[in-house]
């Protein structure tokens, strides 16, 4: 036999090949090299704060008393913000889902996706300067009315910067995220299953409680992880709003800060040892997103593992 | 124009799957070859390993020798473009590129390999492959719209225009008319006898009647079962295939007893 | 299938037990003339008038539905009306949000070179002088227009190369491989980094490499790509995903070499999905404060170089003129101009969300059938 006359071929073109799948390689490792460096740098400028005397740290005791009452201060806001969103995002995810009719559907996902598209810092700005004086009398008479509960203990704060103003702003943000992952949960769910409680002759409601519910419970419980991920990180509606202050019981009183607010409202004038308590904060928020983040993220895998709907 | 194929011990593999085993044929040159056989047996899994488009799914790879005249596609440094650009393919459905004009589909194999050519060259190739595909009646007053604004059959028959272009030594067909409704089989199968004057032609089919219609040799394939490798039953004349098979299940599959 | 016949002649016997059809309209008028009257008695405001009356008319309803039809069809009924009452409620802070920022933008926007000039020079003495005086408000938001659009043209000149290219690794090359699944893993992690987060690694890393107090539009555009590269990953490796391996086939098939497939088949027949995606993942990044609060600092002034000194954007410039007024005495000029602000800010917003709607049906791919 002869030489092989396919063998003879343009090289430029294979090199392209190359050149190529290697960029495309290169950037898909940057971004696994970014998030390690998060993580790094993160952690680097950290140190000085953790391993400095006690003493010097903001409030005088040591950086773990420093964060802890602002970590639960955070936990306090977004689980409150959680709270209210869920059920108000489960609604209006069925309401697009299952009752609106078909050819407004579309278009009212739209507007709740508006709801995504405004800006932090406006809502930080409409919470201050329009919620929190609205919302201020309905505080005075939760202190008058419930007051023995701790948590609506008075005097309730004259100008409604209180971390429950703070959290429904939250929630208002919260809310189209937990919508749209439940509304796409719910679309899926298998039209046979629910064809066959409508023809058991269920009502619209028992065909929800026995198709559609069971069937997204999952992607609500990974959506609701994913809100409280958003709610935990959010800066602007919190640092804008809350008149911040040391960790208190009472919701109507103010008081109370979150991880991110604090970096916000500190970090442009801090320097030296501030800057390190300040970035260790952040790292402190980071670690728990993550942790939430991954938790949803794992309850989605494997959800699609055995639904079959993807 | 025209190259002829020979197969030797070939052996198709999914990852540890063994597809298809032990094919040896030789299909001559200016000719149509038809592959029958029942769904599953590896017919069309064997016609994608004559340009090497099996490498396209990972975990796909070859034992054994396919030679285009005398050149072993799967030989050291073979570069599989360069066997696409000589071994053309037509595809089941037909996929004309939606972002591209009638005429920039079928200018596609040239200007995405990004080869210079004039535009009376252009034209000119233009021209000469959808006549080939006798197409161009149909489309020579809309060249510039989009090519999936075509019926089926036309997007079908610029799709083998599109093959042409390339100016290839062998044109693959994967059950081209699966997806077309009768009249439009009809055109692409009138084509097909044109184009063996030109080309060498191999065609898988479910129809058997196509394949009588079409084709001048006929292989048969077949699997023993779910899981078993495809084998190559019988290789002969359209004919004789049809008419006088040697082989038991042959004639079982061809007179309609099972597949 | 005969069943049509019979349920026609069914249907008559089941409405027997139902509500008439005009019974909401009927719960639905006498919850609003009670919720009027009681209102009246405690001090009339529509928000409460609102509220009164859906919670009466859902009683109304409900307890009708209880008695005629039963408990079955009263849960139902009371499912229905929380589930749409719950979008109502949250239709009401997106009217609220956007009625506020209208009110109080509007004059904040209308100013004469509120646009086109900066804070540079405007003090707080000028403030209590105009509010004092009734003077017109100096002062605009050019500067921090400005620096919005360069630290976010340049945020989406390192994120799109980026976020595309993974996006092509992972569909194209990617092949369910351990390293694409761990990219895949790590970019929904990244999508959950929290901004100021993402923020304070922009500036922990130049802190590191360039020096302590490093502040520049550059830092805080790599803090926004930290932010943006996921969403573009994401988004164009769907709109890669569905372009159908019947066109890659074809063009492998005519002996076109694969990254020529890409950019010649691929993208051109995925591109609106794909602009579409980085037109949203550029307004979700316009928005964000924290990140260049942390990054960029704060600047009065007009700022040309993105890579260096402070510079302001329009989300830092809303923040501090509410929390740091330029007068702390009278905070009503600074507040004007963030509401101002605030008001351009939602519109740019607006234009590019419906930017990406029209890219997206633009530039598809004609079908012409």
């Amino acid at each position: 036999m002869t030489t092989n006359s396919l063998t003879t071929s343009q090289g430029a073109g294979r090199a392209g090949d190359k050149v190529f799948s290697g960029a495309t390689l290169a950037a898909g490792c940057l971004i696994l090299l970014v998030l390690f460096g998060v993580a790094l740098f993160l952690v680097i400028q950290a140190i000085p704060a953790l391993v400095a005397p006690p003493a010097d740290i903001q409030g005088g005791h040591g950086f773990f008393a420093y964060i802890g009452p602002i970590v639960v201060g955070t936990l306090i806001a977004a689980v409150i913000a959680l709270v209210i969103a869920t059920p108000v995002a489960i609604g209006v995810a069925l309401f697009i889902s299952h009752y609106a009719p078909r050819k407004l559907a579309s278009g009212l996902g739209y507007v709740v996706d508006l709801l995504a598209a405004i800006p932090s810092v406006v809502y930080g700005a409409w919470g201050a300067a329009f919620l929190a004086p609205q919302i201020s009398p309905a505080y005075n008479w939760l202190a008058s009315t419930m007051g023995w509960l701790p948590i609506f203990q008075g005097p309730a704060s004259a100008t409604g910067k209180t971390i429950l103003t703070a959290s429904i702003v939250l929630s208002v943000m919260v809310l189209p995220i937990i919508t749209s992952l439940s509304r796409e949960i719910f679309l899926q769910t298998p039209k046979l299953h629910e064809e066959a409680a409508l023809a058991l002759g269920a009502t619209r409601w028992e065909m929800i409680k026995m198709a559609v519910l069971p069937f997204g419970r999952p992607g609500i419980v990974s959506a609701v992880m994913l809100g409280l991920g958003r709610a935990l990180g959010e800066t602007m509606a919190v640092a804008l709003v809350l008149s911040s202050g040391v960790l208190t019981a009472s919701l109507i009183q103010s008081g109370n800060q979150t991880i991110a607010a604090e970096i916000a409202l500190n970090f442009p004038e801090a320097s030296g040892l501030k800057v390190s308590t300040l970035i260790a904060a952040g790292l402190v928020l980071f670690v728990i997103t993550l942790g939430v983040n991954m938790i949803a993220r794992w309850i989605i895998t494997r959800h699609k593992e055995f639904s079959g709907a993807n | 124009m025209s190259k002829r194929i020979d197969v030797k011990d070939l052996n198709v593999y999914y990852g540890s799957f063994l597809a298809v085993e032990g094919v040896n044929i030789s299909i001559e040159a200016k000719s149509v070859t038809a592959f029958i056989g029942p769904s599953g047996c590896g017919k069309s899994t064997f016609l994608r390993t004559l340009n090497r488009m099996h490498e396209v799914l990972p975990g796909a790879r070859v034992e054994g020798e396919v030679l285009l005249d005398g050149d072993n596609l799967y030989g050291a440094g073979v570069d599989p473009v360069t066997v696409r650009s000589q071994v053309g393919m037509v595809f089941q459905r037909p996929n004309p590129f939606p972002t591209m004009s009638i005429r920039d589909n079928v200018l596609a194999g040239v200007k995405l390999n990004n080869k210079r050519i004039t535009k009376g060259a252009a034209d000119a190739l233009v021209e000469k492959s959808l006549r080939a595909a006798n197409l161009w009646n149909e489309v020579k007053d809309r060249l510039e719209k989009p090519g999936s604004g075509l019926s089926g059959g036309q997007q079908q028959r610029l799709c083998i225009a599109r093959a042409i272009a390339v100016e290839p030594q062998v044109i693959l067909m994967d059950e081209p008319c699966s997806a077309l409704d009768p009249i439009s089989t009809l055109a692409v199968e009138d084509l097909i006898n044109e184009l063996k004057d030109e080309y060498t032609v191999v065609i898988v089919t479910h129809n058997m009647q196509q394949a009588a219609r079409v084709s001048d040799k006929t292989a048969f394939f077949n699997i023993a079962g779910t899981g078993k490798p495809g084998k190559l039953i019988e290789f002969a004349d359209t004919t004789t295939i049809f008419n006088n098979p040697s082989q038991k299940a042959t004639e079982d599959y061809v007179s309609g007893r099972f597949g | 299938m005969t069943v049509t016949a019979p349920v026609a002649r069914k249907r008559s016997a089941l409405t027997k037990g139902q509500l008439p059809a005009f019974a909401p309209y009927v719960v639905l008028a006498v919850a609003l003339v009670l919720g009027a009257a009681i209102l009246a008695l405690i001090g009339f405001n529509a928000f409460g008038w609102g509220l009164v009356s859906a919670i009466l008319f859902t009683i109304g309803l409900v307890g009708w539905s209880a008695a005629v039809e039963g408990g079955r069809k009263s849960s139902d009924k009371l499912a229905t009306c929380l589930i749409v009452g719950s979008f109502l409620v949250a239709l009401l802070p997106l009217i609220s949000v956007i009625w506020a920022v209208l009110v109080n933008g509007i004059p904040g926007i209308i100013s004469p070179g509120f646009l086109t000039t900066s804070m540079n020079g405007v003090t707080g003495a000028l403030d209590n002088k105009s509010v004092d005086e009734g003077t017109k408000v100096l002062g605009g938001i050019y500067h921090a227009l400005l620096g919005t659009v360069q630290i976010t043209l340049l945020a989406t000149v390192i994120s799109v190369p980026v976020g595309l290219l993974t996006a092509i690794y992972l569909v194209e090359y990617g092949n369910d491989r351990a390293l694409a699944r761990a990219i895949t893993f790590f970019v929904d992690v990244m999508t959950g980094i929290p901004s100021i987060v993402a923020g304070l690694f922009a500036a922990a890393f130049f802190f590191a490499v360039v020096g302590p107090g490093t502040k520049t539009g550059a830092v805080a555009a790599v803090a926004l790509s930290v932010l943006m590269i996921p969403v573009v990953v994401r988004s164009s490796e769907e709109m890669l995903k569905i372009v159908p391996n019947e066109l890659r086939e074809a063009a492998y098939a005519l002996g076109v070499r694969k990254w020529r497939t890409i950019l010649k088949v691929v993208i051109p027949t995925a591109i609106s999905g794909i602009a579409s995606g980085v037109t949203l993942a550029i307004a979700r990044v316009i928005g964000e404060t924290a990140p260049i609060l942390v990054t960029a600092g704060f600047a009065t002034t007009i700022n040309n170089n993105v890579f260096g000194g402070w510079m302001a954007s329009l989300p830092t410039f809303i923040y501090t003129q509410i929390l740091n007024p330029t007068s702390p005495s009278n905070p009503d000029p600074s507040s004007q101009r963030a509401w101002g602000a605030a008001l351009v800010l939602i519109i740019l917003v607006m234009i590019l969300n419906l930017g990406a709607r029209l890219i997206a049906r633009i530039f598809a791919p004609k079908a012409g059938r």
